[in-house]
């Protein structure tokens, strides 16, 4: 997806967020760049496991009713280290709690492919596949960050991810090589999350400063070995690669779909009726 | 008299895993250090085994108590992800105890490898009757840690301690 086929509301978010970065006062409010590339990765997994969540008691069969949850809980494990060093480098004492649980919607640094419904079994495990792929190699890039925390949880995350990947790619192939109802479900699923992929690999001000300041990931060295294992997986799988069209993205400055304040309407709900509750 | 280093150790290789009750958490490889100072308090360092492991706040709890009751005049319970848990830190008497239980244990953790679908794992042999001739029904068992196999000689089900 090259930058110039992305739709002309990503370029404005884009320069949205130079703006915010250099501290002027149009555009998404962006806090230091370290906080930022923080919540990026702890809000993805955040969002990401409590749409896994969302399948604990109603999976197809129970072993994926199973599946779906231990990798939910995977995901708020490691968003809860990610938050919490977030809240760290922020350095005005919100915990990883704070940072779940008293955030709104525009506050979120997630990738909008995270927020989506979770659709069929078909979508959820397809967008599980495309993120578990992205996960690998970006923990992998991550281990070497001379950022001690970020690194620790890079290498506790990789190891998860590496499962979710080979979970995923499983049921890719068993799906897209199943029943022409299986095959056209998670066809249809592949192409509606594919336009949300870029956002995935998109950099910008933020990872520039990061840079500047501790370290940069080669995204698409990334990239290229994502198409890797997708190209493989969607192989097996009969499946055809969606075109590359017009990528969506937003939720990295906090501009999100329709669907996650209704997410965060039932993940906060407790938290902010009960205030300080403990159990 | 104030409890020794040692003493420390032992008390917590009396606590057992909550979700494997069969191991302790020392054999489990979990508590990365203990440190008793001259006054007889403990500072113990553990580790997850699973980013989001939910027994985790059992396990803080279950060594704080049983420190306590070993003679502790405090107890600081301090959680690190870096080095990350692996597998290969059970020790061979857990594996035992694990088999016997009904749970194989881990093979040899991948080291890094990217693990796909062109995957070429040994066979893991049934705790029961020993056999090699297993499948896997899913990778994900009652715990995060744990994938669920079934033998096609003796057919029992099992759990398998994942390698990672």
């Amino acid at each position: 997806m090259a930058e110039s086929e992305e739709l002309g509301i990503a370029a404005g978010e884009a320069q949205a967020g130079v703006r915010a970065v250099a501290g002027t006062s149009r555009g998404p409010v962006l806090g230091p760049p370290m906080v930022e590339y923080l919540l990026r990765l702890g809000d993805d997994r955040l969002i990401l496991g409590h749409r896994l969540s969302e399948w604990c008691g109603h999976g197809p069969i129970l072993e994926e009713d199973i599946a779906l949850s231990n990798m939910a809980l995977d995901l708020i494990g490691q968003a809860a280290s990610l938050l919490r060093l977030a809240g760290e480098a922020e350095g005005t004492g919100r915990d990883e709690d704070a940072l779940a649980y008293w955030r709104d919607g525009v506050q979120f640094r997630n990738a909008l492919l995270m927020e989506l419904p979770n659709g069929d079994f078909g979508f959820t495990i397809v967008r599980q596949f495309l993120v578990s792929a992205h996960s690998v190699f970006l923990w992998e890039a991550l281990l070497a960050a001379p950022h001690a925390g970020l690194a620790g949880v890079a290498a506790k995350a990789i190891k998860e991810a590496k499962y979710h990947l080979r979970h995923t790619s499983e049921w890719v192939v068993r799906l897209g090589d199943g029943t022409p109802e299986s095959h056209g479900r998670v066809q249809r699923a592949l192409d509606d999350c594919w336009r949300y992929t870029g956002e995935l690999f998109a950099q910008d001000e933020i990872d520039t400063a990061v840079a500047a300041l501790s370290f940069t990931v080669d995204m698409a060295a990334i990239r290229s070995r994502w198409d890797q294992v997708v190209d493989d997986v969607l192989q097996r799988a009969t499946l055809t690669r969606p075109a590359d069209a017009a990528m969506r993205r937003g939720g990295r400055v906090g501009r999100h779909t329709e669907h996650l304040g209704h997410l965060l309407s039932v993940m906060q709900i407790v938290a902010r009726s009960h205030p300080g509750a403990t159990w | 008299m104030t409890l020794t280093a040692d003493a420390a150790w032992r008390a917590l290789d009396g606590v057992p895993d909550p979700e494997v009750p069969v191991i302790s958490v020392v054999e489990l490889g979990i508590i990365r250090d203990v440190a008793v100072d001259g006054t007889g308090a403990v500072a113990v360092t553990i580790t997850p085994t699973y980013s989001g492991c939910p027994a985790m706040f059992e396990i803080e709890k279950d060594v704080r108590s049983a420190l306590l009751a070993a003679g502790a005049t405090a107890v600081t319970v301090t959680t690190v992800l870096s080095p990350a848990w692996t597998t290969d830190w059970i020790s061979e008497s857990a594996r035992e105890k694990l088999r016997a239980y009904g749970i194989a244990p881990p093979g040899k953790a991948d080291g890094g490898a990217l693990v796909t679908l062109t995957r070429a794992r040994p066979p893991v042999p049934c705790p029961w009757c020993g056999s090699t001739a297993t499948e896997l029904r899913s990778e994900f068992g009652s715990t995060a840690c744990k994938a669920i196999h079934v033998c096609t000689s003796c057919r029992q089900p099992f759990d398998e301690f994942k390698a990672i």
